[in-house]
């Protein structure tokens, strides 16, 4: 047995060992997809040629667009052809030829765009316009991730989604539509909810990915596993009527290389306190503006994507920019220069805590790091009451509901005789409010409070029983507010 | 004599249900921090606005441990106030700061 010291020293040595050989191997990996592009650039050149491409021509071309790909197809003596006279079929010329007479697109953007691998996570109010327009550009394989299913609230704004198909997975009900608009594309499908263990594998199909989801858990995730697998991520979010879009990991440098575009964690290190996010049913969310953000994430998507390859030794630094929509500001867009990788990101920078065993192994809990929210539960039994026991209660005159709902809501639907004092987010201050009004200063009413699904009101009950407010009645809040109101009383309650 | 700079100010995202419902604001800001002297910076317009323009008491929405809370970018003339100095930027007469709270639905 050797002594302590020499096993921990060759402990060290190896774990140094498998380190250093890591990053050689992510070095040559990101060398391979560099060249494996290259080539491509260099093939589809040779195919343009074929279809009649001047000979003389090609060499001139093959230069400007870059020096490797030039050296690359220097190397074939024979170009080879599968086209036959043309590099596309001729339906795809009738199909795309009003992008591709663009200088920006051109046979050979339409070509990449034809190679192009194209990950959208989320077939929502985002994922559906993007694929909608990716698709009708002609991208060659796009591949749809979302685990949930088409519900009839989703139809104001998920646009490739119908009536018909509610109660369908998304990703099946949004390959429908998409087939129908362009079966050319090579559809993939991955109905269930992107998990960190599979996420990698996923990604590494790729070649872009577009997050089109709706939380903070699987933003970090998303963008996490893009910096691993080094894929460009064109993101953007949405919520009442705002919008906001930003390109990250833009170029797709390994870790630590501070050319490389910044990851979602260089922008944002720490995740916003749970109880601050708020999801498109919670909030609401107006239609078009989401549909913007998305139509504007497959715009990036095929800049980026008919972007002549350039070699790596004239990128540029990256200018990161993030653009802001707000549909009822003057005027309505705003983009505003971002920073560029944080040198300690912990995804992207040389010192990264984030490694894909530590991803595949499940180590990484993102739901911990962006705190759960667990169900309200303040109240003591005799101070809550369900929406049939509230049902039974007399209605002479003897108690009042306090309706806490914002006006908005209270205006599209409210039991009759109830009392509106919207929630205002402070015990104080809607305390308050509260008291002003004669029916529940009153002495000797009961107090019922109710809101949409049951929180607020527990915060409103509990902000009155602080202050003696309905004290000899006695304050009740109604558990599971409305939603519970329509399950258990009454059917016909707009469900919303 | 308190002199004051004119400071275009701005939220969205949501932060301005926490001033009034109001997005944009034209402020007077004190040009120099009373309580140091120096002249005025973003750390000190942030305690102003909490003191001065915020009309909801939940405070925390805005501000934790001492500077705005994650998920809020802080934008100085249309830059992140990261390529700017973040707190330590002294405001000029006429400059624009954004308060944008990042938003996650979609």
């Amino acid at each position: 047995m050797q002594p302590l010291h020499l096993l921990d020293s060759q402990v060290r040595s190896l774990r140094q060992q498998v380190q250093s050989t890591e990053t050689q191997l992510r070095n040559l990996k990101i060398q391979l997809q560099q060249a494996e592009q290259q080539c491509e650039a260099a093939r589809q050149l040779e195919e343009a040629w074929a279809g009649g491409f001047p000979h003389e021509w090609i060499n001139e071309t093959l230069a400007a667009l870059s020096p490797e790909a030039h050296q690359a197809v220097g190397q074939e003596s024979q170009p080879q052809s599968t086209h036959g006279r043309w590099p596309l079929e001729s339906e795809e010329y009738k199909r795309y030829g009003r992008q591709m007479i663009l200088p920006e697109v051109g046979l050979h953007g339409q070509l990449r765009l034809k190679k192009a691998r194209v990950l959208i996570v989320g077939a929502g109010g985002l994922g559906c316009p993007a694929a909608a327009y990716l698709a009708g550009a002609g991208v060659g394989t796009l591949g749809l991730v979302d685990g949930d299913t088409v519900e009839i609230s989703n139809l104001h704004r998920q646009v490739a989604h119908g009536t018909d198909r509610v109660g369908m997975s998304k990703v099946d009900s949004a390959v429908e539509y998409l087939t129908s608009l362009n079966p050319r594309v090579n559809y993939q499908r991955h109905p269930y909810h992107l998990t960190p263990q599979t996420a990698i594998s996923l990604f590494e199909q790729y070649d872009l990915v577009l997050d089109c989801t709706d939380h903070p858990t699987s933003r970090y995730l998303i963008s996490d596993t893009c910096v691993l697998t080094s894929k460009p991520l064109v993101s953007a979010s949405a919520l009442k009527t705002e919008g906001q879009l930003i390109v990250l990991n833009n170029p797709p440098l390994p870790p630590g290389s501070s050319n490389g575009g910044p990851c979602y964690r260089c922008v944002f290190p720490r995740p916003p306190p749970a109880d601050s996010v708020l999801s498109c049913g919670e909030g609401g969310i107006l239609g078009p503006v989401v549909g913007l953000m998305g139509v504007l994430q497959a715009l990036e998507a095929i800049k980026l994507l008919t972007a002549q390859p350039s070699p790596s030794s004239t990128l540029e630094p990256p200018k990161p920019t993030l653009l802001i929509f707000s549909a009822y500001s003057t005027p309505p867009f705003r983009s505003v220069r971002l920073r560029t990788r944080r040198a300690d990101c912990a995804a992207c920078s040389s010192v990264a805590s984030i490694t894909s065993q530590s991803l595949t192994s499940g180590s990484l809990d993102y739901v911990a790091f962006c705190g759960g929210t667990s169900p309200l539960d303040l109240l003591p039994p005799h101070a809550r009451v369900s929406a049939a026991e509230f049902a039974r209660q007399p209605r002479d005159g003897t108690n009042t509901l306090i309706d806490v709902r914002d006006e908005t809501q209270y205006s599209m639907c409210a039991l009759r005789g109830s009392v509106n004092v919207p929630w205002t987010g402070d015990a104080e201050s809607w305390a308050q409010a509260a008291a002003l009004r004669e029916e529940i200063s009153a002495a000797g009413k009961a107090c019922y409070v109710v809101c949409r699904m049951g929180n607020d009101s527990q915060l409103a009950a509990r902000a009155l029983m602080e202050r003696g407010l309905g004290a000899d009645g006695g304050v009740r809040h109604i558990e599971g507010g409305f939603r519970a109101w329509r399950e258990e009383v009454d059917p016909g309650w707009p469900e919303y | 004599m308190a002199s004051t700079i004119p400071v275009k100010i701005e939220f969205t995202g949501g932060l301005e249900i926490l001033f009034s419902h109001q997005r944009s604001h034209k402020i007077a800001l004190p040009s120099s921090d009373p309580s140091t002297n120096q002249p005025a910076n973003v750390g000190f317009l942030i305690d102003w606005l909490c003191k001065n323009l915020m009309k909801d008491p939940r405070e925390d929405m805005f501000v934790l441990e001492g500077t705005v809370r994650p998920g809020i970018l802080v934008l100085i003339n249309d830059a992140d106030w990261e390529l700017e100095g973040q707190e330590a930027y002294e405001l000029q007469a006429g400059d624009e700061v954004v308060f944008v709270s990042t938003l996650h639905g979609g």
